[in-house]
């Protein structure tokens, strides 16, 4: 059984450029937990069936676990470590905590980052199972519309009223803005 | 309503009270910015990865084992078999004494034996540098068997149940009068079969352990539902004393009882860290976690009603059968909320079991209640029907005075009040009664209700609580915390028994070095805490006040604790309230704790409840069996409520979708508002999932449970889960600490009846073989 081979994958992760000698092999959610110390995104199913290990790419939601680390190479990765500004959290994350979106915690980094790739999405015009009507200019991001863009993001707590409570009150605040800072920063 | 005589604590009068205000979870900033550190997460220098092989076969022994490969990878350090595994105790007897011998998931002593007793059981742990070569290496760990003959088919092994025997914690059956010829005698009657499959928790959090040995010292790192449990269990198991072995738990992932007992998971990652000299982290893998923790048993059930032509029932028979494994595993008192809800003259209860070669079943919400109310829960509605009596109206015929199977008093009750809220709340008058009556466009619409139950329990619980010159509080007790909000209630109590604010304290829980808690089960956690927390803040209003009253200038001297309150940061006579407060120095009606503590040279003042000596942990045990048994003896202690849903179905594809619901909840005094309802709706999303979709599918042919993921195990999701409205009657119950009830399980009780009763009032269908899914319906 021979060695396997280091592939060297540079990544900008939260703003900091970081270079790793990875086997292919290794998962982006791996290579974010067990080589980086970023333990803030969780190993729920590593199957890609709960959402627990959801990350921003360029801005866009994946699930870390079904990625390779070195298919990242060169891209800009956005964790829950990363989000918020210093001490200054981001509003979804003062949002879930006041709407108690969260009972045991665990899936709630990938809910945040889910939420607002989803904003952006939404922000962006893309529709969902869940829209009406196609055509629309608009689309309104009802409770329907945002529970059916979230329902990749299991909770077994069932703090769904709570998550669903803290994106509305934060996709009413500051309307098309959650997302694009993120976007923005990977540009 | 008979009530038990009034003697819990007056509430605390201060208009500052913390209790019952909807405060923000204390960990709320470290779980939503990736802070909180779960039991995978604690960097070691050094660490090892490990991964589990496991067996194919359900019955067997083991005939050899090829490592070769496995060895060969690059990075393994080992490849541990019951071949070269070192000697470990097996597990130890259950005593009533030592409550930890009960925590053992199974009785089998992992990798000390050539024996196989269910498919999934693991016959090798791994461990290598990196995770993905341990994982490349477990996956080429060959092993060959002897089969044995094995039983495993619940639907055709139910026949050779045996009843289930009586013990000082737990009722197999009881009976009140002859319910049989009382059933065949009634007019009107109803005699029913109900089945639910096996459920696994699915926390999100998959089992984790970090272990490190330093010499015969071992730390344990695992999101666990009983610190002590594990840490006594593991100091057994490895041969060193328990003060040796430190498991710090301060996030729990998720549980629901999964996490109570002690896995094949933990015990090899303290293993391998053993073998190996190196710290091993083992993250058990979805699969994994279905093949090596228990879930909740299936069962088979017959509900049999006889009732007269208005509806008073004179017989009420309810019988289950669920599941053991032959190596361990526990009874769920299936039968236990048909004891308590409801006023038969004519009661037969009786839990069988059968014993299979499958993975002991282990406690899951609300064990027992969950599945049993929506058997009893059903029929009750079914009974309706045939009577022509409204589901509700029934249920009030035969509200009891006192608990009907042995006439003792109800601590507490308060099921019409939660009906009446619940029905005006929802707008049940608006319902017409005729199946297949209401639509709103296509869908079919049904309304549906049920009762939930479940026993309220108090647990023996050690803590410590500390006040500061500074004014700040510190609470210790190594408690639980997967969701419940325990710190921040917690701290909730604390603030208002010292007269605190909520931000002066804190809380520490979720170590093994603090006083030991009470485990997280049987919804008992924060009354077992807080009772042990009230007296620890007494006593230590006592000392400071003993201390203000060496003083001569000190308003407080000559008063006793009876005459003082807490509040505004110190402490006060009773009798000038309102006048003097925050003063700091010697006029006035009282001082501040900084002020009493100051001038006493004093840093702090501390108080304790219970002891962890060895001597004091059996007096607590001891006290905590005769508390039981008195309490018992005296009267019935639960939480209840009313469920209401609404539930849509197409009538072409048998789609059901849940609309609407409304939950009443007699829970006693409510501490926090914001996580009581979010404990309250998580019980109820997780009867949404019992009643719709779950099901874990055991192989009738091999043993093997088929579905070990989440894409194939289906819990709820955003899209499945209506805005759920839950309020509480918020009235105390006389007899439990500040009068509160536990909240962590009620809510599940009842759900998937209401689901049931629903969807037969929207189609006609009565479907009583869980989950219903859309075959069901077609």
């Amino acid at each position: 059984m021979g060695r396997q081979p280091v592939v060297e994958v540079r990544m900008r992760v939260n703003g900091v450029m970081e270079s790793l000698d990875l086997e292919p092999r290794v998962s982006l959610l791996d290579a974010l937990r067990e080589r980086l110390g970023l333990t803030g995104t969780k190993k729920g199913c590593n199957q890609g069936a709960c959402g627990a290990c959801t990350v921003l790419v360029d801005g866009e939601r994946i699930n870390s676990c079904l990625a390779l680390a070195v298919q990242y190479d060169g891209r800009e990765i956005t964790t829950i470590e990363g989000l918020g500004d210093g001490e200054r959290a981001h509003p979804l994350q003062s949002a879930f905590v006041r709407n108690d979106g969260f009972q045991c915690g665990y899936c709630t980094s990938g809910q945040i980052c889910s939420a607002i790739g989803m904003l952006a999405e939404h922000g962006a015009g893309a529709p969902s199972a869940a829209t009406e009507h196609l055509s629309a200019d608009t689309i309104e991001l009802s409770d329907a519309e945002i529970r059916e863009r979230m329902s990749g993001n299991l909770c077994r707590c069932g703090a769904y009223n709570g998550i669903v409570g803290a994106i509305r009150e934060v996709a009413a605040a500051v309307p098309g803005e959650i997302g694009r800072d993120v976007m923005e920063a990977a540009r | 309503m008979t009530q038990a005589p009034v003697h819990s604590r007056p509430l605390p009068t201060t208009a500052e009270r913390s209790v019952g205000k909807p405060i923000d979870r204390v960990d709320g900033r470290a779980k939503t910015t990736g802070a909180a550190r779960y039991s995978a997460e604690y960097p070691y220098p050094d660490i090892a990865h490990a991964a589990l092989v496991h067996a194919a076969v359900s019955r067997g022994r083991i005939t050899g084992i090829d490592d070769a490969a496995a060895s060969a990878v690059p990075g393994v350090l080992a490849v541990i078999t019951h071949l070269n595994a070192p000697a470990m105790k097996p597990p130890p007897p259950v005593s009533l004494m030592n409550l930890s011998t009960l925590a053992s998931g199974t009785t089998v002593n992992y990798l000390n034996t050539d024996e196989v007793h269910w498919d999934g059981q693991p016959v090798a742990v791994v461990v290598a540098e990196t995770l993905e070569a341990a994982q490349q290496a477990a996956s080429l760990v060959g092993v060959t068997y002897d089969e044995l003959p094995a039983a495993f088919d619940f639907a055709a092994e139910e026949k050779n149940a045996k009843p289930q025997k009586s013990d000082l914690v737990q009722s197999g059956g009881a009976r009140k009068g002859d319910a049989e010829a009382a059933l065949a005698a009634a007019p009107v009657s109803v005699d029913l079969r109900y089945t639910t499959p096996p459920h696994n928790h699915n926390a999100l959090e998959p089992h984790a352990t970090t272990a490190a040995w330093d010499g015969d010292r071992l730390t344990v790192h695992e999101g666990t539902q009983n610190i002590s449990w594990m840490r006594d269990n593991l100091a057994l198991k490895f041969g060193v004393p328990a003060g040796n072995v430190r498991v710090i738990s301060p996030y729990v992932g998720g549980a629901f009882g999964g996490k109570t007992m002690i896995w094949a998971g933990t015990i090899l990652t303290v293993l391998a860290a053993r073998v190996t000299g190196r710290p091993v982290r083992l993250m058990l893998t979805r699969e994994g976690v279905y093949r090596t923790v228990g879930g909740r048993t299936p069962s088979t059930q017959r509900v049999a009603l006889g009732a007269e032509r208005d509806g008073r029932l004179t017989a009420l028979i309810h019988t289950s059968v669920t599941r053991l494994g032959r190596v361990g595993g526990g009874p769920e008192q299936v039968t236990s909320q048909s004891r308590h809800l409801y006023d038969a003259e004519n009661i037969l209860v009786q839990q069988n079991l059968v014993k299979l070669d499958l993975l002991s079943n282990t406690v899951m919400r609300a064990p027992g209640e969950s599945i049993g109310t929506f058997a009893l829960e059903t029929a009750v509605d079914e009974l309706a029907y045939e009577l022509g009596l409204d589901p509700i109206e029934l249920r009030m015929r035969n509200e009891p005075e006192r608990n009907p199977i042995d006439g003792k008093r109800f601590a507490h009750r308060m099921l019409r009040e939660a009906y009446a809220r619940g029905a005006e709340r929802f707008g049940w008058a608006d319902r017409t009664p005729e199946p297949g009556s209401m639509r709103d466009g296509r869908w079919l619409v049904g309304m549906g209700v049920a009762s939930a139950y479940h026993p309220s329990w108090q647990f023996a619980a050690n803590v410590t609580v500390r006040l500061s010159a500074d004014g700040t509080v510190v609470v210790r007790c190594g408690f639980h915390e997967m969701g419940m909000g325990g710190a921040t209630a917690q701290a909730q109590i604390a603030a208002d028994a010292l007269g605190v604010p909520f931000e002066a304290v804190r809380v520490e829980y979720g170590d093994s070095t603090l006083p030991t808690g009470p485990g997280a089960g049987g919804s008992g956690q924060t009354a077992s805490v807080a009772a042990s927390l009230l007296s620890a803040c007494d006593k230590l209003k006592r000392s400071v006040l003993a201390l203000a009253r060496r003083s001569r200038e000190s308003p407080l001297r000559g008063q006793r604790l009876s005459g003082v309150e807490a509040r505004d940061g110190g402490l006060y006579r009773a009798d000038r309230s309102g006048s003097g407060s925050g003063s700091g120095s010697g006029s006035g009606s009282g001082e501040t704790y900084t002020a009493i503590l100051t001038r006493a040279g004093r840093n702090s003042v501390e108080a304790k409840v219970g002891s962890d000596t060895r001597v004091g942990a059996i007096a607590g045990q001891v006290r905590f069996m005769s508390k039981l048994m008195l309490d018992r003896r005296r009267w019935v202690k639960a939480a209840s409520g009313a469920q209401f849903c609404e539930v849509r179905v197409d009538p072409d594809t048998g789609e059901v979708r849940v609309s609407r619901w409304v939950g009443v909840f007699d829970v006693g005094t409510v501490i926090n508002a914001k996580t009581t309802a979010g404990q309250l709706r998580g019980g109820i999303v997780m009867g949404i999932g019992m009643a719709l979709s779950e099901e874990t599918l055991v192989d009738p042919r091999n043993g093997r449970i088929m579905n070990p993921s989440l894409a194939e195990y289906h819990v709820p999701v955003h899209a499945d889960v209506p805005p759920i409205d839950v309020s509480c009657l918020d009235e105390p119950d006389p007899t439990m600490p500040l009068g509160l009830i536990g909240v962590g399980e009620v809510s599940i009780t009842g759900a998937a009846a209401a689901i049931a009763n629903a969807v037969h009032h929207a189609t006609g269908r009565r479907v009583r073989d869980l989950p219903i899914t859309l075959d069901r319906l077609l």
